[in-house]
């Protein structure tokens, strides 16, 4: 058997091995074939392939037609062009045919400078379409995270893939045929009245303006303009390892004192960070881990196990849609965005003597879902207010910071401020998929043997996998974990317990692909798996260089427990930290 | 589009049809063929109950449905016509019987008359060249068809009905 | 009795209703049996019926002919010449059918049982030599001597691509998989084909027999036939010989004994004709929308659900038996050098025999049209004749003597397609053929790929503003060069091939173009919005009858004295012109 295919490509003698496509052979020797609907996400298995945007169009010796580079495989002596004038030709008009049903008030766009239809106009200097003619009509439509403007979609049909293949979430298909398809929710419904779990991994691929966050920049702004108002902020972990992105940063350097300057200059009265809630959240969602598992192991039948974490809001939204039967397994501890909040409104807010009126919490996240979860009812007092005001995502900061003329690349590296700006190492990995269920690992071995951990690095519940397994020896009791990321994977662990088949006795679970850092808030990922693996390298590069990597080591946690909360799962504790879920499926 | 109740009986009867084809997914353009069968049309809240008796999402059915002109999520009307715009016909004037039908009905293809009696759609060829142009209503074939003989035949309907 | 839809169409089971009651009541019930059959082709003259054994062609038959049939030919042995076809150049009437031009320059072997069968039952199927050829390839022959044989016969698919038939039944044989599928695309989607239909009608068991054939060559133990929900009459005569084959044992397990077992379902399209597209038509029949996919993968390799796939149509099937039974080298004398057999066409439009024909390959246009289509209409002249349906294009006069093959056609920028033929006379304009076709393509895109999705939209547009007289030259290269890339990039065969109406025009009919664009004017007086009405002052007496029927109050003057038309007000409708009496009004 031959393992390689000997092909030329304009000119250049190429050899790959077999299954290469035309255009991953043509990058391989620096030939950037345009395309526009392709996607592959390699190491998550990912891929994009419907092959009928044909931009990536190429010319094939003893071929009728053109052939779309990115789904044809090279195959031996196959004579390749990539730019003959009949490509060159082909190509303007497709995309000329796309732009004649696609809005042109490109300066106004939320997609302006990152639309990858833009780039390609300017690419193919296309200054007029010869085509015009009847465009697509449809009303712009927002739901509390995502705003879809269908007009601009140019049907590439990655959002409906990552949708429905991707996350199982089935919210988004194709409907109609024709100049008439587009993607929409059944009955060409709303998104928020259809499964949408808002985790924004449409957004987070599509290539046009047809899909972007609800944005609430101005809002910040007016607030933060307001003297009355105290307005702090607390940025998720994931936050750090992409921000410097938009900011010529390779990816993967983490820029957490530079984001923490930028945040002040910004004026925020306070800059805090949720790795704090993180911590508190190993404190609750661990020792109701140990609880269940203690009980469990005592006897008692009616215990739920495994036990679900419950940190990723779109993940909250999943189940209570499709297995509202199963509402008792997740653990009720809430989110670190939302144990901020409340801790922020209630125990700091007195602590400064700031009157909850006056307090603005406002956080920065790599999410979505986040922006819905702040507007959840349950997470706000009894006059309506939310313990999260609003939550804007990384791409909503780094514009931010350049609209405020800041020059982030000179900023000086800054600390966050005390006491809810304190963290351990494993705060900063709840960014990454694996990331919580480490964190727990490392409290409850301690809490519940009462040992020293040796070694706090779980490396075995790192990385892109979709599914990883892990077991940790408790004293003599094989704690078996499981983790999964992206909804789809989620999908098939829920679907072993509600047959009683499921081995674990605790799973973590994220939405997004490879975890917070692909969410759909952070610079778009656009299916790029090396950028997050380069992210979550940055956090677990962060945690490795932090004093204390265990969050019960937090002394502002510890603090916090004597002053305030008293011990984890107290009856305040769960008043404030804890929460319950609808049953949303119809 | 109104949201129509399903009586309990409609609901068991496309669960027996799904069923029937094993709630395999598959299958779903012949469930929804027996379920247009048996109500006439195909509206949101039946796609529901087949989305979630063969456990596949709602956008998915829906998508189908529409994808297929001969799926419908309006009920048709009580004598439903349909005019042949095949090649054949369309030479011999089919346009022109279709502004004539439309006209009189006052309704355009794909649409159903206030009252319920008429739907006009258009289809492909149905193989009746020979008669071309051709109108269909119910069941009938109506061949040879000019512009004049459309209110006749529409008259016969209204006579029909009033029987 | 033809029972086609043609004919159905026109009351032929009242005739049948009427022909019973009267040989009931004259006790003739014994003697004369009624039959049922499918479609004899000849449309035009429908509702038709064949006396055999002395062939007798009775055309357009009335219910209340039916008696009149019976007391004069059965009873009296007096052939009926009122409802004899009449030879429309010697003014004579044909007793034979067997002498009517329609019949005598076909070649029938897809049809061949068409119209001489009972569709409905296997035994009469089975008397003319049915179930034989699969008797023959299970019992005597291997898989590879099967497909060597409909490989050497030179059959090419019979859906429009034209793909060796063999090549494909052999690429589908050598896959290993632990299952395989034989596909029927009974999906016949062309405006103005209906030869599948036919044939599903009339001979059922010609395209059972041939796959179970396909099935024993491939491996495939599963067949499907994948046919329009719009075709009911079909569907229940197919369901009907499945039923009876299977009773017979010769779908089933272990067919006529041997280890062989094959078994045929339905599967209903649901009005869309991209499910022609072999791709489109697994996804359909997967339950998913019908969207094309890009091949490679080949259904053969990747096919439904997953499993290796052959894809044929109904007319291709129907030829398989007849090969088996008569052999390559018969059906290799037949036809032109890369286009073996005959072609079933369906010939419509102004042609004066309407219906169903089958010729051998190469027999020219001319002999189709003006030989067994009997000429054009009401004696106008001839202008193009649309082959291959919206995948085809429009050839003219100087295509009259090419013979017809596939790669004849395809060379004059049209294509074999599924068989549609559709004649046209001086009145059709070719913009608004065009026009017409593309309307049609952008209504059945699927919509996956941009060319096909926006392309064919945009060509729409463009044709469309000709018509109405806004075109600009621009527009003509614009025309050009877009349906070229639309050709050259689309996903699928629909894409692939939609421009080829416009396209074939501009090369054949570019001054009616101009004509439209520079002129504002529509040679064929087709295009409204081109036309206008004029009165001739000399002729018109002021009647003012024009005036008074005018739904637009776009004509004025005085009683006894000329009318005008204000051309602005005037809404095209013509109403004017079929009221004067005096032949003053005239479209220009």
């Amino acid at each position: 058997m031959e393992d390689n295919v000997v092909l030329y490509i304009d000119n250049h003698t190429v050899v790959v091995p077999v299954g290469t496509t035309i255009l991953e052979a043509a990058k391989e020797i620096g030939i950037e074939i345009p395309s526009l609907c392709y996607m592959n996400m390699k190491d998550l298995c990912i891929t994009n392939l419907p092959a009928s945007c044909r931009i990536c169009v190429v010319e094939i010796e003893g071929r009728k037609n053109l052939a779309p580079s990115c789904a044809t495989r090279c195959e031996q002596g196959m004579k390749v062009k990539t730019s003959s004038l009949r490509v060159l030709n082909a190509r303007r008009i497709v995309l000329e045919l796309i732009l004649s049903d696609h809005p042109t008030d490109c300066l106004i766009c939320p997609k302006s400078g990152k639309c990858d239809l833009q780039r390609l106009a300017s690419r193919f200097k296309i200054q007029e379409i010869s085509f015009k003619g009847e465009q697509s009509q449809y009303e712009v439509e927002s739901s509390p995270s995502i705003i879809r403007d269908m007009k601009k979609c140019i049907y590439c049909r990655r959002c409906e893939m990552m949708c429905n293949d991707v996350q199982t979430v089935g919210a988004l298909g194709a409907v109609n045929r024709g100049f008439t398809s587009t993607i929409s929710p059944a009955f060409r419904k709303d998104l928020k009245d259809s499964e949408c779990t808002y985790c924004g991994q449409c957004v987070a691929v599509c290539p046009v303006g047809a899909l972007t966050e609800v944005d609430h920049t101005n809002r910040l702004l007016r607030d933060l303009a307001d003297p009355s108002k105290t307005v702090i902020v607390q940025t998720a972990p994931a936050v750090r390892a992409a921000l410097g992105e938009e900011f010529g940063f390779p990816p993967g350097i983490s820029v957490t004192g530079k984001m923490v300057s930028a945040l002040r200059e910004l004026g925020f009265a306070k800059v805090f960070d949720t790795d704090f809630a993180a911590d508190l959240t190993i404190m609750e969602e661990g020792s109701e881990l140990l609880d269940r598992l203690t009980r469990f192991l005592d006897g008692d039948k009616d215990v739920c196990l495994p036990i679900l974490t419950s940190c990723c809001p779109a993940w909250v939204n999943f189940f209570e849609h499709y297995f509202s039967d199963m509402l008792d397994i997740p653990s009720t501890a809430r989110s670190p965005q939302q144990m901020f909040g409340s801790i922020a409104k209630n125990y700091w807010a007195e602590l400064m003597n700031i009157p909850r009126e006056n307090l603005i919490v406002v956080s920065i996240m790599p999410c979505l879902a986040k922006k819905y979860e702040c507007a959840r009812e349950e997470f706000a007092d009894a006059g309506g207010d939310p313990d999260v005001n609003y939550s804007i995502s990384t791409r909503e900061l780094a514009n931010l910071i350049k609209r405020a003329n800041i020059d982030f690349n000179a900023l000086p590296e800054e600390d966050f401020d005390t006491p809810l700006g304190e963290s351990t190492g494993a705060g900063v990995i709840f960014g990454a998929s694996g990331g919580v269920m480490e964190a727990a690992l490392r409290t409850a071995y301690e809490l519940y043997t009462g040992e020293t951990l040796k070694n706090v690095d779980f490396k075995e519940v790192r990385g892109l996998q979709g599914i990883k397994k892990a077991s940790v020896n408790l004293k003599g009791f094989e704690l078996k974990i499981g983790i999964a990321h992206g909804l789809g994977n989620a999908r098939k662990l829920l679907e072993d317990i509600r047959e009683g088949k499921s081995e674990f006795h605790a799973i973590e679970i994220m939405a997004c692909p490879g975890g917070c850092v692909g969410g759909g808030g952070q610079p778009l990922h656009h299916g790029n798996s090396i950028l997050l693996k380069a992210r979550s390298n940055a956090l677990y590069e962060e945690d490795y260089n932090k004093p204390l990597r265990k969050s019960h080591e937090n002394p502002y946690i510890i603090k916090l427990y004597e002053d305030y909360l008293g011990k984890p799962m107290s009856e305040k504790a769960h008043h404030l930290l804890h929460t319950h879920y609808f049953n949303k499926s119809e | 589009m109104s949201e129509v109740k399903l009586s309990q009986h409609k609901i068991d009867q496309i669960i027996a049809i799904c069923d029937e084809h094993h709630n395999k997914a598959g299958e779903l353009i012949n469930i929804l063929h027996k379920t247009q069968g048996l109500l006439g049309y195909l509206p949101a809240d039946v796609q529901k109950v087949i989305a979630k008796k063969m456990k596949i999402p709602v956008s998915k059915v829906y998508g189908v449905v529409t994808f297929y002109s001969f799926f419908t999520m309006v009920p048709k009307g009580k004598y439903p016509i349909s005019i042949c715009m095949g090649t054949a016909c369309y030479v011999k004037g089919a346009e022109k019987v279709l502004d004539e039908l439309q006209s009189q009905l006052g309704i355009k293809v794909g649409e159903t008359t206030p009252d319920g009696l008429f739907s006009l759609d258009s289809l492909r060829c149905v193989g009746a060249c020979g008669l071309a142009p051709v109108v269909m209503i119910g069941e009938k074939v109506y061949g040879r068809l000019t512009p004049e003989r459309v209110k006749d035949i529409l008259a016969e309907y209204y006579l029909l009905d009033a029987l | 009795m033809c029972c086609g839809t043609g004919c159905r169409a026109s009351q032929s089971e009242q005739i049948i209703a009427n022909l019973q009651e009267i040989l009931l009541q004259k006790e003739l019930q014994e003697e004369v049996q009624v039959v049922r059959t499918g479609c004899f082709g000849f449309c035009e003259k429908g509702p038709v019926i064949k006396i055999v054994p002395d062939n007798t062609f009775y055309t357009e038959v009335k219910p209340e002919d039916a008696e009149l049939i019976v007391q004069e030919h059965l009873i009296k042995g007096r052939k009926v010449d009122r409802l004899l076809y009449l030879n429309p150049e010697t003014q004579e009437h044909e007793p034979d059918s067997k002498h009517i031009t329609f019949y005598k320059k076909q070649y029938r072997i897809a049809l061949r049982n068409c119209g001489f069968i009972n569709p409905e039952n296997i035994d009469e199927y089975i008397a003319r030599d049915g179930y034989l050829a699969l008797g023959k390839a299970i019992t005597e022959m291997t898989p590879e001597g099967v497909i060597q044989e409909i490989t050497a016969s030179g059959l090419r698919g019979r859906g429009g691509g034209g793909f060796p038939t063999g090549v494909k039944w052999n690429f589908t044989c050598k896959v290993e998989a632990t299952q395989k599928y034989v596909v029927c695309n009974a999906d016949e989607g062309d405006p103005g084909a209906f030869m599948d239909r036919s044939i599903l009608e009339g001979d059922p068991h010609s395209v059972l027999e041939a796959m179970a054939i396909n099935g024993y060559c491939t491996g495939a133990s599963k067949g499907l036939i994948y046919i329009r929900a719009e075709y009911p009459l079909a569907i229940e005569r197919l369901k009907i010989a499945i039923a009876q084959a299977e009773e017979y044992g010769l779908l089933g397990e272990h067919i006529l004994g041997t280890d062989f077992s094959f078994d045929i379902e339905l599967r209903y399209g649901a009005g869309a004709f991209v499910c022609g597209e072999e791709t489109a038509l697994i996804h359909s029949m997967e339950g998913l929308r019908g969207e094309a996919t890009l091949k490679p993968p080949f259904p053969s390799e990747r096919g439904y659900n997953g499993f290796p796939t052959n894809v044929n149509n109904v007319e291709t099937y129907a030829n398989i038996p007849v090969i088996l039974l008569k052999g390559a080298d018969w059906f290799q004398q037949i036809g032109t050098e890369k286009s073996k057999g005959t072609k079933v066409f369906a010939l419509a439009g102004k042609v004066n025999n309407v219906g169903l024909i089958e010729v051998p390959m190469g027999t020219t246009l001319r002999e189709v049209i003006f030989g067994i289509g009997g000429g054009i209409k009401d004696g106008k002249r001839f202008k193009a004749v649309q082959t291959g349906g919206p995948s085809g294009g429009c050839l003219t006069d100087k295509h009259l003597d090419r013979p017809i093959d596939y790669d004849n056609l395809i060379q004059a920028g049209s294509m074999m397609g599924s068989g549609g033929m559709i004649v046209m006379d001086e009145d059709d304009c070719m913009v608004a053929m065009a026009k017409f076709y593309l309307d049609f393509t952008v209504e059945e895109s699927c919509g996956k790929c941009s060319p096909c999705r926006i392309g064919n939209k945009r060509l729409y547009e463009i044709l469309d503003r000709i018509t109405k007289g806004r075109g600009t030259l621009d527009d003509l290269d614009n025309l050009r060069n877009l349906g070229s890339v639309i050709k050259d990039t689309a996903l699928c065969g629909l894409g692939q091939t939609s421009p080829n109406p416009v396209l074939s025009t501009l090369d054949n009919f570019m001054e009616e173009y101009e004509a439209h664009i520079i002129d504002h004017k529509c040679p064929a007086g087709q295009c409204k919005a081109l036309l206008s009405y004029v009165i001739d002052p000399y002729k018109c007496t002021g009647c003012t009858l024009c005036a008074r029927n005018c739904p637009a109050n776009a004509i004025t003057g005085e009683r006894k004295i000329p009318h005008v038309i204000d051309t602005k007000l005037c809404i095209k409708c013509g109403v004017c012109m079929e009221k004067c009496r005096f032949g003053a009004i005239t479209v220009q």
